[in-house]
């Protein structure tokens, strides 16, 4: 156990017990980028909780933004609000939203929700912090349903030709979007090869390790120069709850209390008593 | 203020030159300020703005979606975004994106639609947006605005720089007729009365003020008196001065150059049906799509004239006066 994996199950157990409040959600899309969320918050990006809107920070745009309860997890853990508030998901007049809205959450850089904007807004902050010679940098998570969003790859084409060097992307390919795998209703084919043939620097990696997740991040830097970079996570949809993982179609899920008890109650071993990041 | 010096002239400035310039102007003012278009620079003479700026004039190429979200991104870092290209892209194409990555985000984006309505001409039904209108009105909070000539343009362009949310700006290319003189100030949602009158009132926007201004003359001639009312800001409606207008000539006859089910007909009734119901006669277009032609012959088809204005006087005046 790292440092980071340690951080990753405990962003998992509040991500259940946000699920276990709630009843249901979108479990396993949440779980599935939760190894990355770990390694940018616990690891990569400069960030300061006491002032979410810090000119400096760097930003990170989820547009696959019913992955909130990852993000809000982490939020929490890291201090940016109470705890509690995670118990609020999508209850009435919550700050925490089924996805992601930067005007309720501290620390959410973008609206996010209609799949594919995130991506455009996510190169227009990019862009901007490049005119404002910024070295603060600007991450993007997309899902592997998302990418047959057209929008995708029109800012594919424009990340390029506009040399953001300061933006590095993740699909988090878990090879499932809602209606089944990525294989049966629109064959994402080599995803990697279509954005390196656009002209980003890719990577592909394990998506499942923060370290491996994090390893991949400073090479992106230090290799991308004036490219956007791509990071292909490969990963499993409900990660780290297998009961989860084991339901076919496990985009939006009930999450009974015994599923949820069981998940946390593994997680808690996985955790003991290390701490995290 | 403003003056009005309409004489049935057009202007000697193109409207697109004066965008050029008022965007370079903004340039100056404001480092904050970002211009982008989707590959219509050449079209709005902002390509020599590309050559002088070309870190603050962005063409984003052939894709207005992705621009709308990088402009949303823009505003979000602190930038003063006005993205340009014609008015069908600059609402259909892009309408998920301006609403969801501007609108609802609370980003603060200048939208401005060339070519609105019937001055598409000869790019036809595929580039003639009359729906623009009545989908930017289901926008919360944003701002509508039908440009009349270039001294409103160039005015609005620097007004709106700072205006949070969406601004949605319809503007023709070409030279329009002359209304206002130089030097004319303009209050965003506060409409102007061009000409005083007392039978009836012709509120229009866009390029049908100086039509609704033809029409006063031919109808002053028949010894009706109307009054002339540039209602500029279509989003929000200056409810103030259609109020008073309803109140002091008790009928109301709406000009626009866009489709009148969403638009600043259905405005001005639904507010007026609410606060003080009035006879409300619509000039617009009747629930068409575009087509293609001169646009001298597109007024006429779909009866943007002075002589549709007067026709529907006297209806209005007819009903009123029963």
């Amino acid at each position: 156990m790292t440092k980071l994996t340690v951080f990753a199950a405990q962003i998992r157990r509040e991500e259940m017990k946000e699920f276990k409040e709630l009843g249901f959600g979108h479990i396993g899309g949440s779980l599935s980028i939760t190894d990355t969320i770990a390694a940018l918050y616990g690891d990569i990006m400069h960030y300061d909780p006491q002032t979410p809107l810090w000119e400096k920070r760097d930003r990170l745009v989820c547009s696959k933004g019913h992955a909130g309860p990852a993000i809000y997890a982490t939020l929490a853990l890291k201090g940016f609000f109470p705890m509690e508030w995670l118990m609020t998901l999508n209850k009435p007049g919550t700050r925490l939203p089924s996805h992601c809205d930067k005007n309720l959450t501290p620390g959410i850089d973008m609206t996010t929700g209609s799949l594919g904007q995130g991506a455009s807004t996510a190169a227009g902050l990019a862009l901007a912090l490049k005119y404002d010679k910024s070295d603060s940098r600007v991450y993007l998570i997309l899902g592997d349903g998302e990418c047959n969003e057209g929008q995708v790859w029109e800012m594919a084409l424009f990340a390029a030709h506009k040399k953001l060097g300061n933006l590095i992307a993740f699909v988090d390919y878990n090879h499932k979007q809602l209606d089944g795998t990525t294989d049966e209703i629109m064959n994402l084919g080599d995803i990697g090869a279509k954005f390196a043939s656009f002209g980003w620097f890719v990577q592909t990696i394990d998506g499942s390790d923060p370290d491996l997740v994090v390893a991949a991040v400073r090479t992106a830097q230090h290799m991308q120069k004036d490219r956007p970079a791509m990071i292909v996570l490969n990963t499993i949809k409900g990660a780290g709850v297998p009961a989860c993982e084991a339901i076919e179609f496990n985009h939006h899920i009930v999450c009974g209390p015994q599923m949820a008890d069981e998940a946390i109650a593994e997680l808690d071993k996985v955790i003991g008593g290390t701490e995290g990041v | 203020m403003f003056k009005v010096i309409y004489n049935g002239e057009k202007e000697k400035t193109a409207m697109k030159d004066a965008f050029a310039a008022s965007i370079e102007k903004l340039f100056k003012l404001d480092p904050q300020v970002v211009y982008l278009d989707a590959d219509l620079m050449n079209s709005m003479s902002t390509t020599k703005l590309r050559k002088a700026y070309p870190e603050r004039a962005i063409d984003c190429g052939v894709q207005e979606a992705n621009m709308v979200g990088v402009a949303a991104g823009m505003s979000a870092a602190g930038k003063k975004p006005y993205v340009h290209t014609f008015g069908p892209f600059a609402s259909r194409r892009c309408f998920d994106q301006m609403f969801i990555s501007v609108a609802y985000a609370h980003n603060n984006v200048r939208i401005i639609g060339s070519d609105p309505g019937v001055t598409a001409a000869y790019n036809g039904g595929t580039h003639m947006p009359f729906e623009d209108v009545a989908m930017y009105r289901a926008v919360p909070n944003a701002a509508i605005i039908d440009i009349v000539d270039s001294v409103q343009l160039q005015d609005v362009l620097i007004r709106t720089k700072d205006r949070p949310g969406v601004t949605y700006i319809r503007t023709p290319r070409k030279n329009s007729v002359a209304v206002y003189g130089e030097g004319s100030e303009f209050e965003l949602g506060k409409a102007n009365l061009l000409r005083d009158g007392k039978d009836i009132t012709i509120i229009a926007c866009g390029i049908m003020v100086a039509e609704a201004l033809k029409a006063a003359q031919i109808l002053e001639a028949e010894g009706i008196s109307a009054q002339v009312v540039d209602i500029f800001t279509i989003k929000p409606l200056d409810e103030e001065t259609v109020l008073a207008c309803a109140k002091k000539t008790g009928a109301i006859v709406t000009a626009e150059n866009a489709n009148i089910i969403g638009g600043l007909g259905a405005a001005v009734s639904e507010f007026l049906s609410k606060k003080h119901p009035t006879y409300v006669g619509f000039v617009g277009v009747n629930d068409l799509f575009g087509s293609v032609g001169a646009e001298d012959y597109l007024r006429k088809f779909y009866g943007l004239t002075p002589e549709k204005i007067v026709e529907k006087v006297h209806e209005v005046l007819t009903l009123k006066n029963q």
